[in-house]
């Protein structure tokens, strides 16, 4: 006991020394009643990590650190996702269209949307590989339990054919026959089939991980991103010049009910492992994504229904450039959600959400402190 | 076929010298992974990954009060546990890996080829243990090998070797599942109740290549109650992903339908 106190003094100097000053004497005295009590001080430039002693326990898992791996793709992968769903959806409305004996300007437009993403998503996936000089690695083997294997298949399928109908759209706008119509009807056949693919399978590429907010929404993820795609997809070609096309406002009003419904279920929806769709930056990247492809775009739409000539074709666009939007930021707040869910020790190790003594989260004296409390005959 | 091998990790015997995380470091040519302070106990590596495979995880609790952090009083209060790729008997990385990279070898590891994998990282979020992790600098991802090149040669992994204590045991799989039982049996006689094994057969994982002794619950040596394989969410996935299709499908037709090609 003498030992310990001897090197704890009861009391600091009533006169600092000359080369003090009594604010600094206070600050110190002040320094060390905190770490008595609490067990640990903190202070400007301080982080004491794992202080005064570190918790392993059952309640705390590991130190807090991080059980799974963060995902490592690059900006490149949610934007991927967008571009992929926006062109499947793109793909199979130009096919209906056509079949239905749309608008040639509409069909046109879907087309080179499909096209245009069909190339895109490629480029973006290659751009994300560690070594993408070894993409075709991919194209060697077809694992149907990947589906990250299944899905390369679908974009390696999607770009040829979106691309190919798109040329032979194009060079029927100058010189019509046979062989072109069929050439467009055939890959755009096939681009339309692949293209139901682009718009659902990243769903479930994320959700088949070891990712708790992903897989834990496996049963609604690729719906959500369908629809996601298909309001893109409409939007993207409604800003192109179809405004006032009634079948791609029906669809659009489609999409913004579907993303409107998918919102309030997550909303309503409280599990820990949907806490990163809600909470911090992940969590205002989504909602924000959810208001923009949902609720306002389907505000905007009958509202547009309502106007007049005049105002309606301008809330179509604000509708559609909305939708747009929202779908970028659904992929990108998704993707972000996942890294948040990763780092989030606690749901791998099934421990308690709440109240779990983290070490950024100690009580307010810790058993050591108050040990050493009670054993120094202390109690200011 | 050879038989499958193993390593039986037993934190009642670790020391945790860390001799394991260097004899990897040096026999597989990994490099350094930083130095950087945790503040976590003796723990300065935090968790295995792409440079780090073999970790010495330090399991320290806070001390009871009467008692000194470290000392030899009752109760103990820091255990050691070396950590390292599960090669999980169905493996998360090696069902995701588009590539086929990923391999099963014939001890039955599971096998990254260095000169396949082409750093799409998707095994990395499929990994239920976070153990694979990519190299941004190489572009490529990177785990424990198993020493698959020591084990052809007939030779045990190199921090099995290195390990003083014999807590790192390598051998054939069943007989350390039997040794493991023996062991736990063992100190549970000398009054060490909370020692236990940490073998998740009963999940989708179906047990792994790489089982360990640990006293206590497992979760404070950060190894999952349940760690499931993510290939069993592909059925839901897939049936959302078709409803999806569906919904794209017919919404499109009904709707050109509807409004008449307009």
């Amino acid at each position: 006991m003498s030992a310990k106190e001897s090197s704890l003094p009861e009391r600091l100097p009533t006169e600092a020394p000359e080369f003090s000053e009594p604010s600094r004497e206070r600050r110190l005295e002040e320094v060390r009643r905190q770490a008595l009590h609490t067990g640990r001080v903190t202070g400007a430039g301080i982080r004491p990590a794992g202080s005064p002693f570190p918790i392993a326990s059952p309640e705390a898992g590991y130190y807090g650190i991080p059980l799974l791996k963060e995902p490592q793709w690059s900006w490149e992968i949610p934007v991927y996702f967008f571009a992929g769903g926006a062109a499947g959806a793109a793909a199979v409305i130009a096919e209906f269209a056509q079949m239905t004996g749309s608008k040639t300007e509409l069909v046109n437009d879907a087309r080179t949307v499909a096209a245009i993403g069909s190339l895109l998503a490629p480029a973006l996936l290659v751009a994300d590989l560690g070594m993408p000089s070894r993409f075709l690695n991919m194209l060697r083997v077809f694992k149907v339990q990947s589906p990250m294997s299944v899905g390369v298949y679908i974009v390696s399928g999607f770009g040829p054919t979106a691309t190919l109908a798109k040329m032979a759209n194009y060079l029927r706008g100058n010189h019509d026959g046979i062989l072109l119509k069929m050439i467009e009807s055939a890959s755009g056949l096939f681009s339309a089939l692949f293209g139901l693919g682009m718009a659902t399978y990243t769903g479930v590429l994320i959700g088949v991980t070891a990712i708790p907010v992903w897989n834990e929404n496996i049963d609604s993820l690729p719906t959500h991103f369908a629809l996601s795609g298909l309001g893109a997809g409409v939007s993207a070609i409604e800003l192109m010049g179809n405004e006032d096309s009634r079948a791609l406002n029906m669809l659009g009003l489609a999409a913004a009910v579907g993303e409107t419904l998918e919102g309030i279920k997550l909303e309503m929806t409280s599990k820990p492992a949907n806490e990163p769709l809600k909470k911090g930056v992940s969590g205002v990247i989504t909602r924000l994504g959810g208001l923009l492809s949902g609720p306002l775009p389907l505000a905007l739409r009958i509202a547009s229904a309502l106007a007049g000539e005049g105002n309606s074709k301008q809330l179509r666009r604000a509708a559609a450039a909305s939708t747009v939007a929202g779908s970028l930021f659904t992929r990108i707040g998704w993707v972000r959600a996942g890294h948040a869910s990763a780092r989030d020790y606690r749901l791998p190790l099934q421990l308690a959400t709440k109240s779990t003594p983290t070490v950024a989260q100690l009580p307010n004296e810790s058993k050591f402190a108050k040990a050493s409390r009670q054993a120094l005959g202390r109690h200011d | 076929m050879s038989a499958t091998t193993a390593f039986l990790t037993d934190s009642t015997l670790c020391i945790g010298c860390k001799a394991c995380e260097v004899a990897c470091k040096e026999w597989n040519g990994v490099a350094e992974d930083g130095l950087n302070w945790t503040g976590f106990s003796y723990d300065n590596t935090g968790a295995v990954g792409h440079s780090t495979w073999r970790h010495v995880k330090f399991v320290e609790h806070p001390p009871e009060p009467g008692y000194g952090g470290n000392s030899g009083e009752a109760p103990a209060s820091w255990t050691f546990s070396s950590d390292v790729c599960k090669h999980c008997e169905n493996a998360g990385c090696l069902e995701a890996c588009p590539t086929g990279s990923i391999v099963r070898t014939e001890f039955g590891g599971v096998y990254v080829q260095p000169d396949i994998c082409n750093g799409c990282s998707y095994c990395v979020v499929a990994c239920p243990f976070g153990v694979i992790q990519r190299n941004k600098e190489d572009g490529r991802a990177f785990k424990c090998t198993f020493c698959y090149d020591r084990q052809k040669a007939g030779l045990t992994p190199a921090c099995a070797h290195a390990c003083p204590t014999e807590s790192i045991k390598f051998g054939k799989l069943d007989d350390l599942r039997e040794e493991a039982n023996r062991r736990v049996r063992e100190l549970n006689d000398r009054g060490i109740d909370d020692a236990m094994i940490y073998d998740p057969t009963d999940t989708s994982v179906g047990g792994i290549h790489a089982i360990f002794v640990t006293r206590g619950d497992p979760k404070q040596y950060n190894l999952p109650p349940k760690p499931e394989i993510p290939t069993i969410y592909a059925k839901q996935g897939w049936r959302s992903a078709a409803i999806g299709a569906g919904i794209l499908t017919a919404g499109t037709l009904l709707a050109f339908l509807g409004g008449n090609g307009r």
